[in-house]
């Protein structure tokens, strides 16, 4: 029987790249872009995207009672994959808007890149949203099947995740200063970057995600 | 490791076909957006820009089909400008399957509506672009306004002024057009590249005036732009994306190879 992967739509952008990504590696699953809680609930597997502001995406997220349906599909045991914004809601906090409480789903928080990035000795001031491809330094898990290390994935932020503890930490990157762009623990995995947008490298990491049971 | 400078091609599309002429040797349909599109990505672009110039509004659904089509087969950015004029234009297109969008006219008449849209859909599918001339004279400290009607008007407003002040609104990015140079292959205004890129602290993407790779790379290295954006070079197959990265590689530009 064909597998179903919910996208979950908390009315926060675009999910149609998302979508459109997933059913290009996965052409016999049903992809469904929802709203329903009990489609994400009967779903195999599950992706929790975000863009935008934190604040505004929390506001929804906590309105529409996802917070509880993210825990319980991560809790459920079932693959479940957080993108850019939908990885940063599921820290501790952000800085972002002030300062807003997220998940806790993963320990850590989510920094401002700052007005005035640099690297280490340059001169040349960095802009902000880190915006274009930047290359990710891998630890080893099954999401990275068929890529090599160093590859490069299209990223879009302002913000980025410091993790509590390296444990959780696949994938890291630099720009001005580390950030810690994918994390992973047990059927949970999140990545700062957008597979969807990241030609062959995220597709094959859409792949291994739609393949992957959910164990490190 | 570094962030890769970005190599976006760019196509002027009008009612659903590419116009401006792209003479790929191997396309039989010329003028199929989302054929280019493909070949585009499979040749290593970085991100695509899609400007449509289609002139009615009816015709805009047509818009709307090309970038769903382009979206559900091409996966790396894509930008679609042109006739942006309200929140639902942008909702349209994001639905769509852009990426972002680039808001050109709009932002100049209403400058409100880049606050409006950044603030609903995020600065990071916010693209302002800027259409800039030179307005001093030989001798003159340099100076650039914002024109708008393909050039033909100007405003009054200084461009690097306009484009802090857009950054400001939440523009996610700057999409500058040297007016001057636009069409006439001697390489990008690196004076008005420089001077905005330095004032905002937002990407910007250099374009306008695109005749040969030298041209790519001093729009980096002598403008500062984060991004190069062109169309004839790769249209008539003078050069690949893949030659011309290798090129800006070779000058020791940080490159997606």
């Amino acid at each position: 029987m064909s597998q179903t992967i919910a996208v979950i739509d908390y009315g926060m952008g675009n999910l149609h790249s998302v979508a459109s990504a997933l059913q290009h590696v996965a052409p016999d699953a049903r992809v469904l872009v929802t709203a329903d809680p009990a489609q994400v609930a009967m779903a195999d597997r599950v992706v929790f995207p975000g863009v935008g502001a934190i604040r505004d995406c929390m506001a929804e997220i906590r309105r529409l009672g996802f917070d509880e349906l993210v825990r319980a599909q991560v809790a459920s045991g079932k693959p479940v994959l957080g993108v850019c914004v939908g990885m940063q809601a599921l820290m501790d906090s952000s800085e972002e808007n002030g300062g807003v409480p997220c998940m806790g789903l993963l320990p850590g928080q989510v920094h401002f890149f700052g007005h005035d990035l640099h690297e280490p000795g340059a001169v040349e001031r960095l802009k902000v949203p880190h915006m274009g491809w930047n290359q990710v330094t891998q630890v080893a898990h099954p999401l990275w099947h068929g890529i090599e290390d160093l590859s490069r994935f299209y990223f879009v932020h302002s913000y980025y995740v410091r993790a509590a503890s390296t444990g959780q930490v696949v994938g890291r990157c630099h720009y001005g200063v580390d950030c810690d762009v994918a994390l992973a623990q047990d059927n949970l995995f999140a990545v700062q970057f957008h597979p969807e947008k990241s030609h062959a490298p995220g597709l094959q990491l859409l792949r291994n995600f739609v393949a992957w049971k959910g164990q490190p | 490791m570094a962030l890769a400078k970005r190599i976006i091609p760019c196509l002027d599309v009008e009612n659903g076909r590419v116009v401006k002429g792209v003479q790929f040797l191997d396309i039989r349909d010329a003028g199929d957006p989302v054929e280019i599109a493909r070949r585009y990505n499979e040749a290593g672009a970085d991100e695509i820009t899609f400007l449509d110039i289609t002139a009615s509004h009816e015709e805009r659904e047509t818009t709307v089909h090309t970038v769903e089509a382009i979206a559900s087969d091409v996966f790396i950015p894509l930008t679609v400008g042109g006739g942006i004029r309200k929140v639902d234009d942008i909702r349209r297109m994001l639905n769509a399957g852009a990426d972002k969008v680039s808001i050109n006219s709009a932002a100049v008449f209403n400058p409100e509506f880049v606050k409006q849209a950044s603030d609903r859909f995020g600065a990071q599918c916010i693209v302002v672009a800027i259409d800039a001339k030179r307005v001093s004279g030989e001798g003159e400290t340099p100076r650039w306004e914002i024109f708008t009607h393909g050039g033909r008007k100007p405003t009054g407003i200084d461009a690097v002024e306009w484009a802090v002040r857009m950054a400001e609104y939440g523009a996610g990015e700057i999409l500058l057009t040297s007016m001057d140079q636009d069409g006439m292959k001697s390489g990008f205004d690196l004076g008005v590249t420089r001077a905005i890129s330095e004032a905002v602290p937002i990407p910007v993407i250099a374009s306008g005036g695109v005749g040969n790779l030298q041209h790519l790379a001093d729009g980096v290295l002598q403008g500062g732009a984060d991004a190069v954006l062109a169309a004839s070079i790769f249209h008539f197959g003078e050069y690949t994306v893949a030659e011309a990265k290798a090129y800006m590689a070779a000058q020791g530009i940080e490159m997606r190879l």
